[in-house]
């Protein structure tokens, strides 16, 4: 196979169509456009639905009818977009049905604006919409990577009949890269014994994610928790950098972590006992791994580019067991190599335990940063 | 006294293929039993039940899955006409309905109903109008008359405060991509029969591939106009028809061909 030179929006398009995508819906936004329109040439080139919608809400939900036929489906939008997504996918999840959503995360929130950023973490880490489910997030630090990972989320979302979303900052749905495109797989041709697809009587099915009595859908519940414990068990997924005889670990995912890692090769050519722990699987979280590595370190520095929300998920994780510190650029901005070294020169000098949040730390040290 | 020889009897009424025999939901004199029983005798007249996927809404017509004999989804409010588009999509062979309310489809689902139209996305759309939300127990619709009462206007609906009430079917028939638009009533043997025509047309329109279909149909809603069904028809007839005038808002000059 062959590196060529992918900007990571068409990239994943390519990769999804690759993976056998069956049908894209979507509508226009920045810095995600890219995707919505190099799947307008190239999925009809290949006879397959393509179809912009008219909002976020209609994209979501006719993915949400494609999933129900049992078609690999997707869609891609950048943080506004997934707000109005919310509604979807919580339908999705309780419907069952599986589907790939590929977020280029912008600064936010509000309308914000189109530079590459973190800030959805919570949105779909934590939220997903309402109700009792998690969706699978995963958080490559390039474009290589997103296309690996896009390749490989159908099959995953399809096991386990959950909701698969990509979370990129804009800067990798920006930027251009060389990249091995996968080989290109058949189209399914079975369709799984859930889908409809126009049957009476025996061969009768019904797709919905209303239960109205409470003890059933407390079944429902119970069975997405289960599947989600496999989830946990099977699918976490993240790199470690330096780590054998690290002594501080930066913790960082997606550009904040590839920033991280030119840092940390910095530092330790200067020989400070740094590593970088980039988590790829935000959802399930490397909780174990990061707690049972937090035995070895005297401190530990998430980066993310946003308020810390991350932060409160590897703070659960590690407990005591070792201190941990944030630093964060926020609305847009990606830190510079350089800002995340001078937070490693300062924890190398050793920590002193916090009385307040690493939060607070961080952003009462903000202050003569941002001046 | 003869006894009746059943056996040798003529059916000449009895329940459609498409419906299965259970107890609805519906209240006593709802027109939506009527409707659904349209729907499902067009599809066994045209037998589409096997290639047919309805796509349920919110409101009344939520459990409309349970009631037909074929497959269904359920889309969230006001969706319908998007996750229609969406299945119908990847299976453009298959037969695809909606089946809304007025809250659902021209309230909250305004825009997923008149982007629809504007594609001619192929699908049919049963468009219920009782001017009221009554799954919710019977507030004011953008389909609620003028003065009239209703749980979130008590007052009567103040059009200086409340606007006026959306004309769905005028509206959608000036989209170029719907093929059929028509308005029909269900609140005597006359009209049903008329809307039942009608719902075949729509049907004869998605199997034509000829682009979007939709039925309005004017409809009853006893319990929370606090009226006798009787009472709700006559309401119905008189109120309703005289702001949603009954007629063929757009039909497709082929469709003129067809004789059923």
């Amino acid at each position: 196979m062959t590196r060529e030179f992918w900007k990571g929006n068409d990239a994943f398009a390519e990769a999804a169509i690759r993976a056998g995508l069956q049908a894209y819906f979507g509508y226009p936004i920045t810095p995600q456009t890219e995707a919505l329109e190099y799947m307008s040439h190239r999925m009809p080139e290949l006879g397959r639905p393509f179809l912009q919608a008219e909002s976020e809400l209609g994209a979501i939900n006719m993915v949400y009818g494609a999933a129900c036929t049992g078609a690999r489906v997707m869609t891609s939008t950048s943080s506004p977009g997934t707000s109005l997504m919310m509604e979807g996918l919580s339908y999705i999840a309780g419907t069952e049905v599986p589907m790939v959503l590929v977020d280029v995360v912008r600064g936010g929130p509000g309308l914000g604006n189109i530079a590459p950023s973190q800030c959805d973490y919570n949105q779909m880490v934590h939220g997903g919409g309402h109700g009792d489910y998690h969706p699978i997030v995963l958080a490559p630090a390039s474009v290589q990577e997103t296309v690996d990972i896009v390749y490989g989320m159908f099959d995953i979302v399809e096991k386990y009949r959950a909701i698969g979303v990509v979370m990129i900052d804009g800067s990798i749905g920006q930027m251009m890269e060389p990249a091995e495109m996968p080989p290109m797989l058949d189209i399914r041709k079975e369709i799984p014994g859930w889908a409809v697809r126009g049957g009476t009587g025996e061969d009768r099915r019904t797709l919905t994610s209303l239960y109205l009595a409470p003890e059933e859908m407390e079944k429902v519940d119970l069975r997405i928790m289960k599947r989600w414990q496999q989830i946990e068990k099977n699918e976490v997924r993240y790199k470690e950098y330096f780590m054998d005889d690290a002594k501080i670990a930066i913790v960082g995912f997606g550009s904040a972590g590839r920033v991280a890692l030119s840092a940390v090769r910095t530092a330790r050519s200067q020989g400070i006992p740094v590593g970088l722990i980039r988590p790829i699987s935000l959802s399930p979280f490397p909780k174990n791994f990061l707690s049972d590595i937090s035995e070895q370190l005297d401190s530990m520095l998430v980066v993310e580019m946003n308020s810390g929300m991350m932060l409160d998920d590897v703070m659960s994780a590690v407990k005591d067991k070792t201190q941990v510190e944030f630093y964060g650029r926020m609305g847009g901005l990606i830190p510079f190599p350089g800002e995340i070294l001078d937070e490693i020169n300062r924890l190398a000098k050793g920590v002193k335990p916090l009385d307040i949040h690493p939060r607070d730390v961080w952003l009462d040290r903000m202050d003569s940063i941002v001046q | 006294m003869a006894t009746l020889d059943i056996e040798n009897m003529q059916v000449v009424y009895e329940r459609p293929k498409s419906l299965i025999d259970v107890s609805s939901h519906y209240c006593p004199g709802c027109t939506h039993g009527t409707a659904h029983r349209l729907v499902a005798e067009v599809l066994d007249e045209m037998g589409l039940s096997e290639k047919t996927i309805g796509v349920a809404s919110v409101g009344c017509s939520v459990f409309t899955y349970n009631y037909f004999d074929v497959d269904f989804v359920q889309a969230p409010h006001g969706r319908a006409p998007a996750m229609a588009t969406g299945v119908k999509r990847v299976l453009p062979d298959r037969v695809v309905f909606t089946y809304q309310g007025d809250g659902d489809m021209i309230s909250i689902g305004t825009g997923e109903i008149v982007a629809a139209a504007g594609r001619g996305e192929n699908i049919t759309v049963i468009f219920i109008n009782n001017a009221n939300y009554g799954m919710t127990g019977g507030q004011m619709a953008p389909t609620s008359l003028p003065g009239m009462i209703t749980t979130s206007s008590p007052h009567g609906r103040d059009v200086e405060k409340m606007g006026y009430p959306i004309k769905a079917s005028e509206m959608l028939a000036t989209q170029e991509g719907a093929s059929y638009i028509v308005r029909r009533s269900l609140h005597n043997a006359k009209n049903i029969r008329l809307a039942k025509k009608a719902i075949r047309m729509a049907f004869e329109t998605q199997v034509r591939g000829l682009g979007f279909s939709m039925v309005e149909l004017l409809s009853t809603c006893p319990t929370n106009w606090h009226q006798t069904p009787i009472d709700a028809t006559k309401w119905l007839e008189e109120k309703m028809i005289a702001y949603y005038p009954i007629g063929d808002y757009k039909v497709h000059p082929i469709l003129n061909e067809i004789k059923i």
